[in-house]
Protein backbone atom coordinates (compact mmCIF):
# COMPACT_ATOMS: atom_id res chain seq x y z
CA UNK A 1 0.00 0.00 0.00
CA UNK A 2 2.81 2.40 -0.84
CA UNK A 3 1.15 5.72 -1.76
CA UNK A 4 2.85 7.33 -4.77
CA UNK A 5 3.30 11.09 -5.13
CA UNK A 6 0.29 12.61 -6.82
CA UNK A 7 -2.39 10.93 -4.71
CA UNK A 8 -2.27 13.08 -1.58
CA UNK A 9 -2.83 16.80 -1.47
CA UNK A 10 -0.32 19.16 0.10
CA UNK A 11 -2.09 19.65 3.42
CA UNK A 12 -2.24 15.88 3.90
CA UNK A 13 1.27 14.95 2.92
CA UNK A 14 2.85 17.86 4.77
CA UNK A 15 0.93 17.02 7.95
CA UNK A 16 1.97 13.39 7.73
CA UNK A 17 5.58 14.25 6.90
CA UNK A 18 5.73 16.37 10.06
CA UNK A 19 3.95 13.69 12.09
CA UNK A 20 6.29 10.99 10.83
CA UNK A 21 9.35 13.09 11.64
CA UNK A 22 8.03 13.48 15.17
CA UNK A 23 7.33 9.78 15.50
CA UNK A 24 10.81 8.92 14.28
CA UNK A 25 12.25 11.27 16.91
CA UNK A 26 10.22 9.67 19.68
CA UNK A 27 11.04 6.19 18.40
CA UNK A 28 14.77 6.93 18.37
CA UNK A 29 14.67 8.12 21.94
CA UNK A 30 12.58 5.15 23.10
CA UNK A 31 14.67 2.62 21.24
CA UNK A 32 17.89 3.99 22.71
CA UNK A 33 16.43 3.34 26.15
CA UNK A 34 14.92 -0.05 25.35
CA UNK A 35 17.52 -1.82 23.23
CA UNK A 36 21.25 -2.25 23.36
CA UNK A 37 23.77 -2.76 20.58
CA UNK A 38 23.34 -6.53 20.76
CA UNK A 39 19.91 -6.10 19.12
CA UNK A 40 21.54 -4.67 15.97
CA UNK A 41 22.00 -7.98 14.11
CA UNK A 42 18.38 -8.97 14.66
CA UNK A 43 17.18 -5.54 13.55
CA UNK A 44 19.30 -5.78 10.41
CA UNK A 45 18.06 -9.27 9.55
CA UNK A 46 14.46 -8.23 10.15
CA UNK A 47 14.85 -5.18 7.92
CA UNK A 48 16.40 -7.30 5.17
CA UNK A 49 13.74 -9.98 5.44
CA UNK A 50 10.92 -7.44 5.44
CA UNK A 51 12.32 -5.77 2.34
CA UNK A 52 12.73 -9.05 0.49
CA UNK A 53 9.34 -10.40 1.52
CA UNK A 54 7.68 -7.16 0.39
CA UNK A 55 8.82 -7.94 -3.15
CA UNK A 56 6.78 -11.13 -3.25
CA UNK A 57 3.37 -10.04 -4.50
CA UNK A 58 0.82 -12.84 -4.30
CA UNK A 59 -2.47 -12.92 -6.23
CA UNK A 60 -5.51 -12.21 -4.11
CA UNK A 61 -8.62 -11.85 -6.24
CA UNK A 62 -9.68 -10.68 -9.66
CA UNK A 63 -6.45 -9.28 -11.06
CA UNK A 64 -5.32 -7.81 -7.75
CA UNK A 65 -2.26 -8.79 -5.77
CA UNK A 66 -1.07 -8.13 -2.26
CA UNK A 67 2.21 -8.19 -0.47
CA UNK A 68 3.55 -8.59 3.01
CA UNK A 69 4.33 -5.32 4.78
CA UNK A 70 6.11 -6.46 7.96
CA UNK A 71 5.28 -3.77 10.52
CA UNK A 72 3.52 -6.32 12.67
CA UNK A 73 6.38 -8.81 12.55
CA UNK A 74 8.85 -6.14 13.57
CA UNK A 75 6.61 -5.05 16.45
CA UNK A 76 6.03 -8.58 17.70
CA UNK A 77 9.73 -9.32 17.58
CA UNK A 78 11.23 -6.17 19.05
CA UNK A 79 8.36 -3.95 20.12
CA UNK A 80 6.45 -1.18 18.35
CA UNK A 81 8.99 1.64 18.65
CA UNK A 82 11.87 -0.35 17.14
CA UNK A 83 9.41 -1.38 14.44
CA UNK A 84 8.89 2.31 13.60
CA UNK A 85 12.60 2.69 12.88
CA UNK A 86 12.97 -0.56 10.95
CA UNK A 87 9.95 0.19 8.77
CA UNK A 88 11.11 3.77 8.22
CA UNK A 89 14.45 2.56 6.92
CA UNK A 90 12.82 0.06 4.57
CA UNK A 91 10.29 2.60 3.29
CA UNK A 92 12.87 5.33 2.75
CA UNK A 93 15.12 3.05 0.72
CA UNK A 94 12.16 1.67 -1.22
CA UNK A 95 11.09 5.18 -2.11
CA UNK A 96 14.45 6.79 -2.92
CA UNK A 97 16.19 3.80 -4.46
CA UNK A 98 13.37 1.87 -6.11
CA UNK A 99 10.69 4.49 -6.64
CA UNK A 100 8.24 2.40 -4.62
CA UNK A 101 6.14 4.93 -2.77
CA UNK A 102 6.36 8.67 -3.25
CA UNK A 103 8.96 10.93 -1.69
CA UNK A 104 6.53 13.56 -0.44
CA UNK A 105 4.27 10.67 0.56
CA UNK A 106 6.96 9.09 2.73
CA UNK A 107 5.42 10.55 5.88
CA UNK A 108 2.06 8.98 5.05
CA UNK A 109 3.59 5.60 4.22
CA UNK A 110 5.70 5.65 7.37
CA UNK A 111 2.64 6.61 9.39
CA UNK A 112 0.50 3.81 7.92
CA UNK A 113 2.95 0.92 7.60
CA UNK A 114 5.52 2.06 10.15
CA UNK A 115 3.35 3.35 12.96
CA UNK A 116 -0.29 2.27 12.67
CA UNK A 117 0.52 -1.31 11.71
CA UNK A 118 3.11 -1.97 14.44
CA UNK A 119 1.08 -0.39 17.22
CA UNK A 120 -2.17 -2.07 16.24
CA UNK A 121 -0.35 -5.39 15.97
CA UNK A 122 1.32 -5.00 19.34
CA UNK A 123 -1.89 -3.94 21.07
CA UNK A 124 -3.99 -6.67 19.52
CA UNK A 125 -1.34 -9.27 20.28
CA UNK A 126 -1.31 -8.43 23.96
CA UNK A 127 -5.11 -8.61 24.13
CA UNK A 128 -5.23 -11.97 22.33
CA UNK A 129 -2.59 -13.29 24.71
CA UNK A 130 -4.77 -12.40 27.66
CA UNK A 131 -7.14 -15.04 26.35
CA UNK A 132 -4.73 -17.53 24.74
CA UNK A 133 -1.87 -18.01 27.17
CA UNK A 134 -0.69 -21.30 25.72
CA UNK A 135 2.00 -21.76 23.11
CA UNK A 136 -0.68 -21.86 20.44
CA UNK A 137 -1.54 -18.35 21.51
CA UNK A 138 1.80 -17.12 20.13
CA UNK A 139 0.69 -18.10 16.64
CA UNK A 140 -3.02 -17.26 16.92
CA UNK A 141 -1.98 -13.94 18.38
CA UNK A 142 0.58 -13.26 15.67
CA UNK A 143 -1.88 -14.09 12.92
CA UNK A 144 -4.76 -12.02 14.29
CA UNK A 145 -2.52 -9.11 15.26
CA UNK A 146 -0.85 -8.83 11.87
CA UNK A 147 -4.12 -9.30 10.01
CA UNK A 148 -5.77 -6.47 11.93
CA UNK A 149 -2.65 -4.33 11.59
CA UNK A 150 -2.85 -4.53 7.80
CA UNK A 151 -6.55 -3.69 7.75
CA UNK A 152 -5.95 -0.77 10.09
CA UNK A 153 -3.06 0.58 8.01
CA UNK A 154 -5.14 0.23 4.85
CA UNK A 155 -8.00 2.12 6.50
CA UNK A 156 -5.66 4.92 7.52
CA UNK A 157 -4.44 5.00 3.93
CA UNK A 158 -8.03 5.19 2.64
CA UNK A 159 -8.80 8.08 4.99
CA UNK A 160 -5.74 9.95 3.72
CA UNK A 161 -6.81 9.46 0.10
CA UNK A 162 -10.27 10.78 0.92
CA UNK A 163 -9.11 13.74 2.97
CA UNK A 164 -6.96 14.61 -0.06
CA UNK A 165 -10.06 14.62 -2.21
CA UNK A 166 -8.89 11.75 -4.38
CA UNK A 167 -11.65 9.22 -3.67
CA UNK A 168 -14.74 9.68 -1.48
CA UNK A 169 -14.74 8.01 1.97
CA UNK A 170 -17.73 5.86 1.06
CA UNK A 171 -15.64 4.27 -1.71
CA UNK A 172 -12.10 4.30 -0.37
CA UNK A 173 -12.68 2.85 3.08
CA UNK A 174 -14.70 -0.25 2.13
CA UNK A 175 -12.51 -0.84 -0.91
CA UNK A 176 -9.19 -0.58 0.93
CA UNK A 177 -10.36 -2.38 4.06
CA UNK A 178 -12.05 -5.06 1.99
CA UNK A 179 -9.13 -5.93 -0.25
CA UNK A 180 -6.71 -5.75 2.64
CA UNK A 181 -8.86 -8.08 4.69
CA UNK A 182 -7.83 -10.64 2.07
CA UNK A 183 -4.23 -9.45 1.74
CA UNK A 184 -4.00 -9.51 5.53
CA UNK A 185 -4.48 -13.28 5.48
CA UNK A 186 -1.17 -13.51 3.63
CA UNK A 187 0.43 -11.15 6.12
CA UNK A 188 -0.93 -13.26 8.97
CA UNK A 189 0.40 -16.50 7.55
CA UNK A 190 3.85 -15.08 6.80
CA UNK A 191 4.05 -13.35 10.19
CA UNK A 192 3.03 -16.47 12.11
CA UNK A 193 5.52 -18.49 10.08
CA UNK A 194 8.34 -16.07 10.76
CA UNK A 195 7.42 -16.06 14.45
CA UNK A 196 7.65 -19.86 14.44
CA UNK A 197 11.15 -19.64 12.99
CA UNK A 198 12.22 -17.05 15.57
CA UNK A 199 10.86 -19.14 18.43
CA UNK A 200 12.52 -22.29 17.13
CA UNK A 201 15.79 -20.40 16.80
CA UNK A 202 15.49 -19.35 20.44
CA UNK A 203 16.05 -15.71 19.64
CA UNK A 204 16.13 -14.09 23.01
CA UNK A 205 15.08 -10.49 22.31
CA UNK A 206 11.49 -11.43 21.59
CA UNK A 207 8.67 -9.11 22.55
CA UNK A 208 6.06 -11.68 21.73
CA UNK A 209 7.14 -13.84 24.58
CA UNK A 210 5.74 -11.24 26.94
CA UNK A 211 2.34 -12.27 28.15
CA UNK A 212 0.31 -9.69 30.08
CA UNK A 213 0.80 -10.67 33.69
CA UNK A 214 4.50 -11.27 33.32
CA UNK A 215 4.80 -14.94 32.42
CA UNK A 216 7.08 -15.79 29.54
CA UNK B 1 21.72 -14.39 18.94
CA UNK B 2 24.07 -16.65 17.07
CA UNK B 3 26.13 -15.58 14.09
CA UNK B 4 24.73 -18.60 12.28
CA UNK B 5 21.19 -17.29 12.75
CA UNK B 6 22.16 -13.95 11.22
CA UNK B 7 23.79 -15.56 8.20
CA UNK B 8 20.87 -17.91 7.65
CA UNK B 9 18.41 -15.04 8.07
CA UNK B 10 20.24 -12.87 5.57
CA UNK B 11 20.67 -15.78 3.15
CA UNK B 12 16.95 -16.55 3.37
CA UNK B 13 16.09 -12.94 2.60
CA UNK B 14 18.49 -12.93 -0.36
CA UNK B 15 17.01 -16.22 -1.56
CA UNK B 16 13.51 -14.75 -1.52
CA UNK B 17 14.65 -11.61 -3.29
CA UNK B 18 16.65 -13.40 -5.97
CA UNK B 19 14.79 -16.64 -6.65
CA UNK B 20 11.17 -15.94 -5.75
CA UNK B 21 10.70 -12.26 -6.57
CA UNK B 22 10.93 -12.65 -10.37
CA UNK B 23 7.83 -14.82 -10.13
CA UNK B 24 5.86 -12.40 -7.98
CA UNK B 25 2.39 -11.53 -9.19
CA UNK B 26 2.46 -8.62 -11.64
CA UNK B 27 -1.11 -7.66 -10.86
CA UNK B 28 -1.90 -4.27 -9.38
CA UNK B 29 -1.65 -4.23 -5.61
CA UNK B 30 -4.60 -3.37 -3.37
CA UNK B 31 -4.08 0.39 -3.34
CA UNK B 32 -3.39 0.54 -7.09
CA UNK B 33 -6.51 -1.50 -7.79
CA UNK B 34 -8.67 0.81 -5.67
CA UNK B 35 -7.18 3.83 -7.45
CA UNK B 36 -7.62 2.19 -10.85
CA UNK B 37 -11.26 1.40 -10.15
CA UNK B 38 -11.81 5.00 -9.10
CA UNK B 39 -10.18 6.18 -12.31
CA UNK B 40 -7.33 8.00 -10.56
CA UNK B 41 -4.40 5.61 -10.88
CA UNK B 42 -2.60 7.73 -13.46
CA UNK B 43 -2.31 10.58 -10.94
CA UNK B 44 0.33 8.50 -9.21
CA UNK B 45 2.30 7.88 -12.36
CA UNK B 46 3.81 11.30 -12.95
CA UNK B 47 7.48 12.22 -13.08
CA UNK B 48 9.16 11.44 -9.76
CA UNK B 49 10.72 14.25 -7.75
CA UNK B 50 14.05 12.48 -7.65
CA UNK B 51 14.73 9.81 -10.24
CA UNK B 52 15.16 6.44 -8.56
CA UNK B 53 18.28 4.47 -9.58
CA UNK B 54 16.42 1.16 -9.79
CA UNK B 55 12.84 2.09 -10.63
CA UNK B 56 10.18 -0.56 -10.06
CA UNK B 57 12.74 -3.06 -8.79
CA UNK B 58 14.18 -3.62 -12.28
CA UNK B 59 17.95 -3.11 -12.50
CA UNK B 60 18.55 -0.85 -15.52
CA UNK B 61 20.65 -2.18 -18.34
CA UNK B 62 19.56 -5.77 -17.80
CA UNK B 63 17.40 -6.82 -20.75
CA UNK B 64 15.94 -9.95 -19.17
CA UNK B 65 13.14 -8.77 -16.90
CA UNK B 66 13.38 -11.65 -14.44
CA UNK B 67 17.13 -11.25 -14.08
CA UNK B 68 16.72 -7.51 -13.62
CA UNK B 69 14.32 -8.16 -10.75
CA UNK B 70 16.63 -10.70 -9.12
CA UNK B 71 19.58 -8.34 -9.26
CA UNK B 72 17.48 -5.49 -7.88
CA UNK B 73 16.37 -7.86 -5.14
CA UNK B 74 19.82 -8.88 -3.98
CA UNK B 75 21.17 -5.34 -4.22
CA UNK B 76 18.26 -4.01 -2.17
CA UNK B 77 18.37 -6.74 0.44
CA UNK B 78 22.10 -6.39 1.05
CA UNK B 79 21.83 -2.60 0.99
CA UNK B 80 19.09 -2.61 3.59
CA UNK B 81 20.95 -5.10 5.78
CA UNK B 82 24.09 -2.98 5.69
CA UNK B 83 22.24 0.31 6.17
CA UNK B 84 20.25 -1.08 9.08
CA UNK B 85 23.39 -2.47 10.69
CA UNK B 86 25.26 0.80 10.30
CA UNK B 87 22.46 3.11 11.39
CA UNK B 88 21.29 1.06 14.32
CA UNK B 89 24.86 0.43 15.48
CA UNK B 90 25.28 4.20 15.69
CA UNK B 91 21.92 4.60 17.41
CA UNK B 92 22.05 1.95 20.10
CA UNK B 93 24.14 1.94 23.25
CA UNK B 94 26.94 -0.49 23.91
CA UNK B 95 26.55 -2.95 26.77
CA UNK B 96 27.05 -1.05 29.99
CA UNK B 97 29.16 -3.58 31.87
CA UNK B 98 31.84 -5.28 29.82
CA UNK B 99 31.56 -8.42 27.59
Amino acid sequence: MHIPDGFLDAKTFVTLDVAAAGLIGVATSRVRKALEERAVPLMAVLAAFIFAAQMLNFPVVGGTSGHFTGGALAALTLGPWPAVLIMTLVLVIQSLFFGDGGILALGANIFNMGFVAPFVAYGVYRVVRLVFRSNAGLYVGSFVASWLAVVAAATACALELSVSGLIPFSVSVPAMAGIHALIGIGEGIITAGAVAVLVASRVEVLKLKEVPGGVG
Amino acid sequence: MSVKFIWIGLASAVFLAVVISPFASPWLDGLERVAENAGVLERGEGEPLIAAPVPDYAMPGVPNERLATSIAGVVGTVLIFAAAWGIFKLTLRKRENGK
